[in-house]
């Protein structure tokens, strides 16, 4: 194919998308509008059916809970695979990458950004677990938990070495408290099909007040365990990851 | 965008305000984004990454979606890098 002609393929075909994009764009909504129903009809039952004054929360973990276990479990299966493939093989034996070459490795971390770190760890921990706990009452989630926690083992790395993070989050505990988060929230589900309910129908005390912390039955309780369940397979990964850069993998000779 | 988005509470933000903020944070949005395009070296285009998750987040915020914004801060604007960094250190050492 000719330059001129991979230049006419281009132009044609390029017309061709804006011409279809630009027709997709005339027929959107207009800017804020809303056509509904689905949006107007939970604002409306939400924190009536759940005593969840967070509806976005009821909405993850009741109205569309299912798909919320789905979306769990592809993180699972996401940090399950990453420690598959980072596994450590036979016949590997790690070595730090410091005795690699002289002169050559990272430099040690300065003291500014260790005392930044230390300050944080404290207060992204408290964040994290008001976050994962508040899903019913106000926006937040066992997601935004979640991840607010594996910050805090970063910082932890940032403020100290690798030894540190690996000894406040071995392997074997990460993988475990993952496994809980995972599997508690199943067993939620499961608990409301012992009693001869659909999967996942809120089977606990909604409290009585909307948006107390012990109001919405399940929605806060879900929310602990995703928060377990993301702060373990983010720290999961984050930590393979690490060993990857700072250790050298060869085989045993 | 005539203030369609705004919600009136006893601690409504003035409409035009309002819609001055979200035009402001678009823009910078769209500019952040050349940014990262734009950046041609690995570790600088990660931090400039990193900003634009921030830019993000903020837009967010400005379209009130507070849980999407506590996403986008830590996902957004630490691990993911964090993630990206880690590579780009593992593949300088193989290099060398």
């Amino acid at each position: 194919m000719t330059p001129a002609a991979r230049r006419w393929a281009f132009l044609i075909a390029g017309a061709g998308l804006v011409a279809f994009y630009v027709w997709g764009l005339t027929g959107l909504p207009g800017f804020g509008q809303y056509p509904g129903p689905y949006g107007f009809v939970l604002n409306d039952v939400a924190v009536g059916q759940t005593k969840a004054t967070a509806v976005v929360s009821a909405i993850n973990f009741e109205y569309r809970g299912f798909d919320t276990v789905g979306e769990e479990f592809i993180l699972f299966v996401a940090a399950a695979g990453v420690s598959t493939v980072l596994r450590h093989l036979r016949g590997e034996r790690d070595r730090s990458t410091l005795d690699e070459a002289l002169g050559r490795d990272a430099l040690p971390t300065s003291d500014a950004v260790r005392m930044v770190a230390l300050i944080f760890i404290g207060p992204t921990v408290v964040i994290a677990w008001y976050l994962a706990l508040h899903a019913q009452t106000s926006p937040s989630g066992g997601f935004q938990g979640g991840v607010v926690l594996a910050t805090a083992f970063i910082l932890i790395y940032l403020s100290g070495q690798f030894l540190v993070f690996k000894r406040v989050s071995p392997v074997a505990i990460t993988d475990a408290v993952e496994a809980v988060g995972a599997g508690g929230f199943a067993c939620v589900g499961l608990s409301a099909v012992l009693l001869g309910l659909p999967y996942l129908t809120n089977d606990l005390s909604l409290g009585h007040t909307p948006g107390a912390i012990d109001s919405s039955g399940t929605i806060a309780l879900i929310s602990f365990f995703v928060g377990l369940e993301v702060a373990a397979a983010f720290v999961l990964i984050v930590g393979e990851l690490l060993e990857q850069t700072l250790l050298i993998r060869q085989e045993d000779r | 965008m005539t203030g369609v988005l705004a919600v009136h509470t006893a601690y409504s933000v003035p409409v035009p305000l309002m819609d001055a903020l979200q035009i402001t944070v678009l823009v910078l949005v769209a500019a952040g984004a050349t940014a990262v395009v734009l950046t041609r070296q690995p570790v600088r285009q990660v931090i400039v990454l990193s900003g634009y998750g921030l830019l993000l987040a903020i837009l967010f915020m400005t379209f009130q979606a507070p849980d999407v914004t506590l996403s986008e801060l830590t996902v957004g604007a630490v691990a993911l890098p964090l993630l990206l960094l880690l590579a780009l250190a593992k593949v300088r050492k193989k290099e060398e």
